[in-house]
């Protein structure tokens, strides 16, 4: 990739637009490109990772440079998610890629799941920048600037592993009670997240479906055009006809390759995407549910005298800040990403739909011009036989 | 035998063919050509006017199939199907067509006809019949003989039989042949009546059997060769073919799944609603098109077909040939040990082995009275022999002339409908590309107005 017109709103693939986000801030201000590449191998005593380089462009003041290179593997993009989860909670953060596949014998370091995994850590991390809040996160300029061992460091401050457990804990025990007080228009982000979720969950599944039809269907046919080319050994006088017959299904073939890998550029990360999104949704409502929650224990316990009373009151406003901040900042960045999802949503499957007609558009020239062909032999050949 | 028309004198007239992969086939051969396919209307013409000897033109069709339940040889109930046949004569003047004969028969007739028609002209490549039961079927094409769409192809495929033999100018001339379209009761026992299953050389039907064969005519191996190739090429496209059409389904069906979804998630959504709902529509409408566009594609698998079972047919006429060779050979042979018996028995050596001989020896000689009565039996025996030879050499050659005759208008035939199947399959291909964009085009512009 050339590494002086990159952005991430230039298509990283012909096809593929998936960073095309509009976002209400000024498009012509972006100040952030981020460009994630080369995955490398890494193989030490313990264990075996893949790194990918991580190139970051900027004119903002607080950065100490206006280019960097770092290399970061899987779990510093886990960390980042964690403390940006952490700093913004009922903020809809950007999903990662899966750690594994489940479900398929993809291993963790076969090329086309590297491949995709690079893809998608590369779209993590430009939806962050993109993000008019997130985009200026302490730990999300760090990620971006620090060197190895900076980082580790970094990493070791902050809450430790059993104290976030703790919070989890918690934070289950309490969902429950904020879910009975959910506001009219939670309620509704609620249904609307659930069934997105099962909708969104289904398109994957018949996308990845289709890919795997075409795939077949593409297997078979490179079978199907050189039998006319066997055919044609034995057939003196058929011989041009069968060839020209073999060739043009042999370009219907290339063509339907060219549209599997269409769809697999431009529809199927961002459907997937969409389905990580979709539980990360669910994620952010739980945690808005558990703040609402840890304010209405202590209206409760207020209430009902059920403790020491005299700080309540404090704690009860600090609190019902906090619920509005987090509804507030909710709510807005909710509208944001409905935006987005539509667009993006939109834009794949517009694409798809170019996908197949560039493919039938081709096949349809490459049979026409096998039928005039042989209507022109035909014409002379009768020319021919004319007195 | 009678006659059963009414004028004797009546002949019947070539119909030219119909390609099985125009949709007008089931509607019969109109003598006026202008029904055909892409291609050869010209040839058609050109056929008929070599043919044109006869007063009156005719047209066969199968026009329609019906189920039936009879009882059969052994007395239990059994459903089959019957095939209208209807013939009729073409006014030369007008070109009105008068209905003469309609009469239904089932496919165990045809074949009836069919085996006749072997043993009879051994020398013509003899059309083949539809397939008994259906063969390369993709998943979800039925392979039971009776789902209206099989029975509606073999219908096709029937009649494309009828109109073969009655365009060929020596088997359409056959008695029986005409019988079959114009005598309904009687007509299996008057077939029988001619004996021909006691005509037919067993050896024809052992299919394994190799005869040693000391000179065959090249040109027959060389077409034993082909056939033996062509069935190949053919029954390996064919499987290709029914693999690659399951696999088409696949892909068309999984997208009617879009449909369902769309309209389930348009109902949460206010702005992309329209949009997407109206997409799935088309969804809908892209995967229920494979249906027709493959039950299309079964008419050129079944014109394939055709040729695949012409491959046997050809194999026939070889075989045909291999028996009569080797017959003669054979013929050769034992006049030529006997001329020997003969010249030993005359000279008093010997040379070749013969029981007589051999007992000659153990239990002693013969008188001289007895030596020359077997001459002259072997004598008799070899002028028999000697015509015998003579005549199977002519019935040989005889043989050989016409049957390359059959066969040279047999290959420019195959030649002509394979092209013009190959041109119907770019036709087929065309359309469903046309009908690929329309529907996608469709479903972008509702995408786009999400």
């Amino acid at each position: 990739m050339d590494m002086n017109s990159f952005s991430p709103m230039m298509p990283t693939s012909p096809l593929s637009m998936i960073n095309q986000i509009k976002f209400e801030d000024e498009p012509d201000l972006k100040d952030l490109f981020i460009t994630v590449d080369e995955p490398e191998s890494h193989v030490t005593t313990i264990e075996t990772f893949i790194t990918y380089r991580i190139i970051t462009k900027t004119s903002r003041g607080e950065f100490d440079s206006s280019e960097f290179e770092v290399r970061r593997r899987y779990q510093d993009f886990l960390w980042l998610k964690g403390k940006l989860e952490e700093a913004h909670p009922t903020l809809i953060i950007p999903p990662l890629p899966e750690k594994f596949i489940v479900k398929g014998m993809v291993e963790r370091f076969n090329d086309d799941f590297i491949e995709t995994r690079r893809k998608a850590l590369h779209k993590f991390l430009n939806r962050i920048a993109d993000h008019p809040t997130l985009t200026f996160n302490e730990d999300f300029k760090i990620f971006l600037t620090a060197q190895a061992w900076e980082l580790s460091s970094h990493k070791k401050q902050g809450p430790g592993l059993l104290s976030r457990m703790g919070q989890t804990v918690r934070a289950v025990a309490s969902s429950m009670r904020g879910v009975k007080n959910r506001p009219e228009e939670f309620m509704e982000m609620n249904n609307f997240i659930e069934l997105f979720s099962q909708k969104i969950n289904l398109i994957d599944k018949i996308s990845q479906r289709i890919y795997k039809e075409e795939r077949e269907y593409f297997d078979e046919m490179k079978e199907y055009g050189p039998i006319h080319i066997l055919w044609s050994a034995s057939e003196e006088d058929l011989v041009d006809t069968l060839k020209d017959v073999a060739s043009c299904i042999d370009r219907c073939c290339k063509a339907t390759e060219k549209r599997m890998s269409g769809l697999s550029e431009a529809l199927l990360p961002v459907v997937h995407e969409y389905v990580l999104y979709s539980e990360m949704l669910m994620g952010v409502m739980k945690r808005r549910d558990q703040i609402q929650a840890e304010l209405d224990s202590k209206v409760e316990a207020l209430t009902y005298k059920k403790t020491d009373t005299d700080l309540l009151p404090e704690e009860i406003g600090k609190l019902e800040d906090k619920v509005e901040c987090a509804n507030n900042a909710l709510k807005a960045d909710w509208e944001r990403w409905k935006q987005n999802m539509q667009n993006d949503i939109k834009l794949a499957f517009t694409d798809m739909a170019e996908e197949n007609i560039h493919y039938y558009e081709q096949c349809l020239a490459t049979w026409e011009s096998f039928l005039t062909s042989q209507t022109n032999l035909h014409l002379e050949e009768t020319s021919e036989d004319k007195p | 035998m009678e006659q059963a028309p009414p004028d004797p004198e009546r002949q019947l007239q070539p119909a030219p063919l119909e390609p099985l992969g125009c949709p007008d086939a089931g509607l019969g051969a109109a003598v006026s050509k202008e029904a055909a396919g892409a291609g050869e209307e010209d040839s058609g013409v050109d056929t008929m006017t070599h043919n044109n000897f006869w007063l009156k033109k005719i047209e066969i069709s199968v026009s329609e199939a019906e189920k039936r339940t009879g009882r059969n040889a052994m007395n239990m109930q059994e459903t089959y199907t019957a095939y209208l046949i209807e013939t009729r004569s073409v006014e030369h003047t007008d070109g009105q067509s008068v209905l003469t004969d309609s009469l239904w028969r089932r496919y165990s007739e045809f074949e009836l006809l069919r085996n006749y028609l072997l043993v009879y002209y051994p020398h013509i490549v003899v059309p083949p019949l539809p397939e008994k039961r259906a063969e390369f079927v993709w998943h979800k094409l039925s392979a039971d003989n009776m789902d209206p769409d099989f029975v509606e192809r073999r219908r096709i495929g029937l009649e494309n039989f009828l109109l073969r033999i009655a365009s060929h100018p020596i088997l359409c001339r056959d008695k029986i042949f005409y019988l079959f379209l114009t005598q309904e009761g009687n007509w299996k026992e008057t077939v029988n009546e001619t004996g021909f299953q006691l005509k037919a050389d067993s050896r024809l039907k052992a299919l394994n059997a190799t005869f040693r064969v000391k000179n065959p005519d090249k040109r027959f191996t060389d077409l034993k060769h082909y056939s033996d190739e062509l069935q190949s090429v053919i029954s390996h496209l064919l499987r290709v073919r029914a693999r690659v059409a399951d696999r088409l389904y696949g892909v068309y069906k999984v997208h009617g799944n879009y449909g369902r979804v769309f309209s389930e998630w348009s109902a949460i959504e206010k702005e992309m609603g329209d949009g997407l709902q109206s997409a799935g529509h088309h969804m809908d409408v892209y995967a229920s098109s494979i249906d027709d566009i493959l039950e299309d594609e079964e008419h050129y698998a079944d014109q394939l077909k055709e040729y695949l079972f012409y491959a046997e047919a050809l194999r026939a006429v070889c075989r045909k040939h291999e028996l009569m060779q080797y017959d003669l050979e054979m013929a050769a042979q034992d006049l030529a040990s006997k001329k020997q018996q003969c010249e030993e028995l005359a000279t008093g050596t010997v040379r070749t082995f013969s029981l007589k001989g051999m007992t000659t020896k153990l239990f002693g000689q013969e008188t001289p009275e007895q030596r020359e009565a077997r001459i002259k039996v072997l004598e008799e025996q070899i002028n028999e022999g000697e015509q015998q030879l003579k005549s199977k050499n002519l019935e040989g050659r005889e043989f050989v002339k016409n049957a390359w005759a059959d066969i040279e208008r047999f290959k420019e035939q195959k030649n002509r409908d394979l092209k013009e199947a190959l041109i119907s399959y770019a036709v087929m291909q065309i359309s469903m590309c046309k009908k690929g964009i329309q529907v996608w085009t469709n479903a972008k512009e509702c995408f786009s107005k999400m």
